[in-house]
């Protein structure tokens, strides 16, 4: 696996620092990474810190009211972030947040 | 290969040598947006999910005559599967061809007037799932992967476990841990790799999905071939208007796990209309879920086109997925039909199990007693037509689920072997 350190996360300040798992459809912004950082207090601030370092994944994530896309699934750590408080959940530096598309099946 | 690309596989599926029968290319069902047939299965725009897209060569009478000569299998429906055309001579489990049974006593006692269960545990491996990875397996040939691999809440383990040693490849199947005793050891009598993780069904479909993105030559059925995979559920659409005589019934109750299936039936009743197999008459689509785990019901209830995931708590661990994909388009079917999606409770489950097997001889597991219970319930609240005709869905066998019902039935007296004993107990 390919880790790749985000350079517009540095900027963040105290902000904390996370780990994010990008998924292969968003890999071309990631100029193939597997895993990047970013910084971020709630996961749309990471949200916000991916696109400032990787231009053009916000909107595949994020849909044109700026809420999740419905066939996004988005995790901190080993938590759905709808079990939390959405977009609005806090992060701590040393979590990984990671984006999943949806797919479920029995 | 890889299980989603970047850009668009950069050749058509006929010039790859990718032979997946009418299927011609892979959509967006949220965006529209349109790539070659490969392994792919979430949109590059959006996420969406995709969605075989065909071109129809047959239709009308010659296409009737045509599935008519057929297999007494899914595959006399390979002129409208992702399939190549010459899918009934593969190794394979030819599931389908199931059983229409028309249900004249539970009609009685529930006070209808034409019901029918459509009783897929009549398939290979005892449940619907048959039909699904028959179809996956064939798109996996295709595509050249060597692994057929799955998350499962069972029925789905027990079919990739047998499709794998029939077509004599290597399966990897993850289950939860506390999956019933039953539908662990009918998956690992198979011999793949069988992994019992310790976390929920959603969990390991997370995990699944992580693994299919580092294993590019594994198929995991209900991921990376997703499209194709749930394109089988159409065969249990095709099956039911066949049967009765190439038409559509009235009202149909199904049950919703990831939803795939309620909204694959829709889709096949659709495409029989276009293509002019039947008159395209209206049909009411209604949703059975558990209350333990019934994100798409309360979704349904609070008129949201979104579904908010829960954690299953639930008897009905088949239809246990907190986080189901096709939800959206659940209740996108159930609202254009003018159905409705309800949910009960693991006691109305056991009761439903009970109810069927009393009035109709069919043992169902859990995910078809929630599917009698909600007929029950829908009925009592004026939600269903009594008059209308209706098709419910039993989608597994009462075998797989014993531990669900061993609190309530059990021998009806236990007495000594003598013709006393047997008048004692008052059982002449």
């Amino acid at each position: 696996m390919n880790d790749a350190t985000d350079p517009g996360s540095s900027s963040a300040g105290p902000a904390p620092t996370v780990q994010v798992r990008i998924p292969t459809i968003l890999r071309a912004y990631t100029g193939g990474a597997t895993v990047v950082s970013a910084s971020g207090a709630t996961i749309g601030d990471v949200i916000g810190s991916l696109e400032a370092a990787h231009p053009g994944i916000r909107a595949r994530v994020l849909d044109e009211q700026g809420s999740v896309r419905r066939f996004v699934n988005l995790y901190l750590d080993d938590d759905d972030i709808r079990f939390g408080l959405g977009l609005q959940t806090p992060v701590t530096t040393g979590a990984t947040v990671s984006i999943i598309p949806a797919v479920a099946g029995g | 290969m890889t299980t989603v690309l970047s850009t668009p596989a950069p050749t058509g599926a006929a010039a790859s040598g990718i032979d997946l029968g009418p299927a011609v290319a892979l959509s967006c069902r949220e965006c529209g947006h349109r790539v070659d047939l490969g392994p792919f299965y979430a949109c590059t725009e959006c996420f969406g999910p995709l969605e075989v897209s065909y071109e129809f060569a047959v239709r009308g009478q010659a296409l009737k005559n045509r599935i008519e000569a057929g297999p007494t299998n899914i595959w006399r429906y390979a002129p409208l599967l992702p399939v190549p055309a010459g899918i009934a001579e593969t190794r394979n489990m030819n599931p389908g061809g199931t059983k229409l049974i028309r249900a004249d006593h539970l009609a009685r006692e529930l006070g209808m007037k034409t019901l029918w269960v459509k009783d897929d545990s009549g398939n290979p491996t005892h449940s619907f799932k048959d039909r699904v990875v028959a179809v996956a397996l064939a798109a996996a040939r295709q595509l050249g992967f060597s692994v057929l691999a799955c998350p499962s809440t069972g029925n789905l383990a027990n079919a990739v476990a047998a499709a794998a040693a029939r077509a004599g490849i290597r399966s990897v199947v993850l289950v939860p841990s506390n999956l019933e005793q039953q539908k662990i050891l009918t998956t690992a009598a198979y011999g793949g790799t069988l992994v019992a993780v310790d976390g929920s069904y959603d969990d390991i479909n997370r995990l699944a999905g992580e693994i299919a993105a580092e294993q590019e030559d594994w198929a995991f059925v209900n991921v990376n071939v997703r499209p194709y995979y749930a394109e089988g559920s159409k065969t249990l659409g095709y099956e039911v208007a066949e049967q009765l005589g190439w038409r559509l019934p009235q009202q149909l109750v199904i049950p919703v796990a990831s939803g795939a299936q309620l909204v694959k039936v829709d889709k096949g009743f659709t495409e029989l209309g276009e293509l002019g197999l039947v008159e395209p008459t209206p049909y009411r689509v209604f949703g059975a879920q558990a209350t333990g785990c019934s994100p798409v019901s309360a979704a349904f209830k609070a008129g949201e086109d979104t579904v908010r995931p829960v954690r299953p708590d639930t008897i009905a661990k088949s239809l246990a997925i907190g986080n189901p994909a096709d939800g959206p388009y659940v209740l996108d079917v159930t609202r254009r039909t003018g159905g409705a999606i309800e949910d009960v409770s693991d006691e109305e489950v056991v009761d439903g199990i009970r109810l069927l097997a009393r009035t109709e001889g069919i043992f169902a597991e859990t995910a078809g007693g929630v599917t009698i219970a909600v007929l029950r319930k829908l009925l009592a609240a004026g939600r269903l037509d009594p008059d209308a005709e209706t098709v419910v869905f039993n989608t597994g066998d009462g075998l797989k689920t014993l531990d669900a019902i061993a609190h309530a039935v059990g021998p009806t007296a236990t007495i000594a072997p003598t013709l006393t004993a047997f008048e004692q107990a008052g059982l002449a």
